[in-house]
């Protein structure tokens, strides 16, 4: 078949198309997030690492420290398995970085820059689509997690709750991977960099153990430290004893990095290249 | 606000540095609407710098520029609402299917999820991309990325579409392809705004061309006049002994009063021009008195080749400075 013979085609398909009038930021964004969507299922050996690190993290700690560390595995997972979802959480997020960065110097960049949209719609579709991610990361370690023997007190109403508010608290703490795609020339610097600022925030928190028996200085840092504000708030959600305090706590820094780090971010992306 | 002009384009003292890089240098140029308009230039000339300026990827750093009545600095949003970009690297997704990245854009202009998946399957048709569509475009050829390319830039019909290189490294039947898409468009009435470093791409296909050279236009008008401009008819001739060459130029140059220049870079070939096909003739006798053998002869209209040649007194030389790019200019004519 040649494009000759196909002559009427050709000119019906160019024939003048008026354009639609302009959807809104809301679809716009949302036919990013699809994007987003589309990529994943091209490239699901992304789900590897998903799966693989929280299965790791989940059995090790849980037959290897549980019983030192709860008297019981029993009883450990039961305090680990919240801990080990916002871990899952936060080092998805690191993905949000790295696809923007090896997407962002491709040519379809240009189109969408050159296209009468929502000038944030193709960084905040991302995001939105990554929430997917999340939550799907989330299932799966509940699934493991149950299968192990995790038994959630408040039931499946805690269970979304707590997925909700993973999903918000990894949107928000996106923009600072985002904003490090957007800086940082290759991928691989973004997942360097975002591992510097993720270890500290997931070994210096509650995820495996009680600060209790911590040195002072160290529970003061835990304390302040937000991913181990989002894992009371995510313990206290399943266990059907979180109060509203607890869930502003979580929320409150992914609040902040949003206000300081979407308008950079934006700054940033509309710089010329 | 918006006057409807007949001028598609319209720039005034276009500037755009990179650092110490003036990648576009000062350009005028004024686009009729329902043409195709061809930049012309070598790998750096400016072209794609000028392209991403009027499609509002980037600011200028001095001068102006209307696309289709609107400011691109000042009303960006309204000239993206009117044209259509096809990069030279590729403006396409490669990790999405064909199909995926037309609704994706149709999706993004406003078409409904039924009418995108309508227009999408009318476009990868005429493309000719049927048997691809549901393959991820990493696995295209350069041809189908192409057609791809273009078919997602009229998605709905924007009133200037702007082609940067459509046709580098494509097969002469892609490229052939390509053309026949462009013409098509325009027989609609589209303005077409296309760069090339071919010079038969820009003979063929464009209604007036602007010959460009580190970031300045050098030359500007139809095919026909960027010819006549270097003028009448030109000998060309090949030497059977590159050692002959010395002779042959001072030969030609006395009988014809002009002085030859290499041919394609190609030590036995020369060309000069010769107004009179009975002087040239002459000289190709006299040449034979003298004992140069010549292989080869023809007596012709300049190529673009050869008018390129002749304004930028290089091929496609790596930047020099302006001022000396201009006096070598003034010479050759
Ligand atoms: N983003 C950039 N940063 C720095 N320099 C740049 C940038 N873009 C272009 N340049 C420089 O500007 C000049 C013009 O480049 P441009 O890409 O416009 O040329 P071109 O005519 O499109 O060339 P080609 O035929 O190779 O595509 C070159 O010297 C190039 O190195
Ligand atoms: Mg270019």
């Amino acid at each position: 078949m040649t494009m000759a013979q196909d002559e009427s085609l050709l000119q019906a398909a160019l024939a003048t198309r008026p354009r639609p009038a302009a959807p809104g930021a809301a679809s716009h964004t949302f036919t990013f997030a699809w994007r987003a969507l589309l990529k994943i299922k091209h490239g699901p050996e992304q789900w590897f690492d998903v799966i693989i690190t929280p299965v790791m993290f989940t059995v090790m700690f849980t037959y290897i420290f549980g019983g030192a560390l709860a008297g019981s595995t029993d009883d450990y997972l039961q305090f680990l398995l919240p801990g080990i979802l916002a871990q899952t959480v936060m080092f998805t997020s690191i993905y949000t970085g790295i696809t923007l960065n090896a997407d962002i110097s491709r040519g379809v960049f240009d189109r969408f820059k050159s296209m009468p949209i929502w000038r944030p719609a193709p960084l905040v579709g991302a995001m939105v689509g990554d929430t997917i991610r999340y939550t799907v990361s989330s299932l799966i370690v509940f699934a493991i997690g149950l299968a192990l023997g995790y038994r959630p007190e408040s039931g499946v109403v805690g269970v979304v709750l707590a997925i909700v508010l993973l999903d918000l608290f990894a949107f928000g703490i996106g923009w600072i991977f985002t904003t490090l795609a957007l800086v940082v020339k290759s991928a691989s610097s973004v997942m360097t960099l975002s591992w510097l600022v993720l270890m500290p925030l997931t070994f210096l928190s509650n995820i495996y153990v009680d600060p209790a028996t911590m040195p002072g200085w160290l529970q003061w840092i835990v304390s302040v430290n937000p991913v181990a504000l989002l894992v009371t708030a995510v313990r206290g959600i399943m266990a059907g004893t979180a109060g509203g305090a607890d869930i502003a706590w979580a929320l409150l820094a992914p609040a902040v990095v949003v206000v300081i780090f979407a308008p950079l971010a934006m700054q940033l992306y509309r710089r010329e290249r | 606000m918006h006057q409807p002009s007949a001028l598609a384009i319209e720039t005034s003292g276009l500037v755009k540095n990179f650092g110490e890089t003036r990648a576009v240098a000062g350009i005028d140029l004024a686009v009729r609407r329902g043409s195709i308009y061809g930049l012309l230039g070598p790998n750096g000339a400016g072209k794609t710098t000028l392209v991403r300026l009027l499609a509002t990827l980037l600011r200028p750093d001095a001068g102006s520029a209307r696309v289709l009545g609107h400011d691109i600095v000042r009303a960006p949003q309204e000239v993206r609402q009117r044209i259509s970009l096809t990069g030279q690297f590729a403006s396409i997704d490669e990790d999405l299917t064909g199909i995926e990245n037309l609704v994706l854009l149709a999706r993004l202009l406003g078409f409904g999820r039924r009418e995108a998946r309508t227009r999408t399957d009318e476009l990868i048709t005429a493309f000719d991309l049927a048997d691809a569509a549901k393959r991820q475009v990493k696995t295209y050829s350069g041809g189908m990325r192409r057609r791809l390319d273009i078919a997602a830039s009229i998605i709905s019909t924007p009133e200037l579409l702007f082609l940067d290189e459509p046709t580098t490294g494509l097969d002469p039947r892609s490229r052939g392809q390509v053309w026949e898409i462009i013409r098509t468009l325009v027989a609609n009435g589209l303005t077409v705004l296309l760069t090339t470093q071919y010079l038969e791409e820009a003979d063929q296909l464009a209604d007036r061309i602007a010959v460009i050279d580190h970031g300045r236009v050098i030359a500007e008008g139809t095919s026909a006049e960027l010819k006549a401009q270097i003028g009448r008819a030109v000998l060309h001739v090949r030497l059977a002994d590159p050692a002959d060459r010395a002779a042959a130029e001072r030969l030609l140059a006395a009988r014809l009063g002009d002085h030859p220049v290499q041919g394609d870079g190609d030590p036995r070939a020369l060309a000069v021009q010769a107004p009179d096909p009975a002087e040239a003739a002459a000289a190709l006798g006299a040449m034979q008195a003298e004992g140069i053998v010549v292989t080869e002869f023809s007596l012709g209209q300049p190529s673009l080749d050869e008018v390129f040649f002749a304004l930028t007194a290089h091929p496609a030389a790596p930047p020099e400075s302006a001022q000396a790019e201009e006096r070598q200019t003034e010479t050759v004519r």
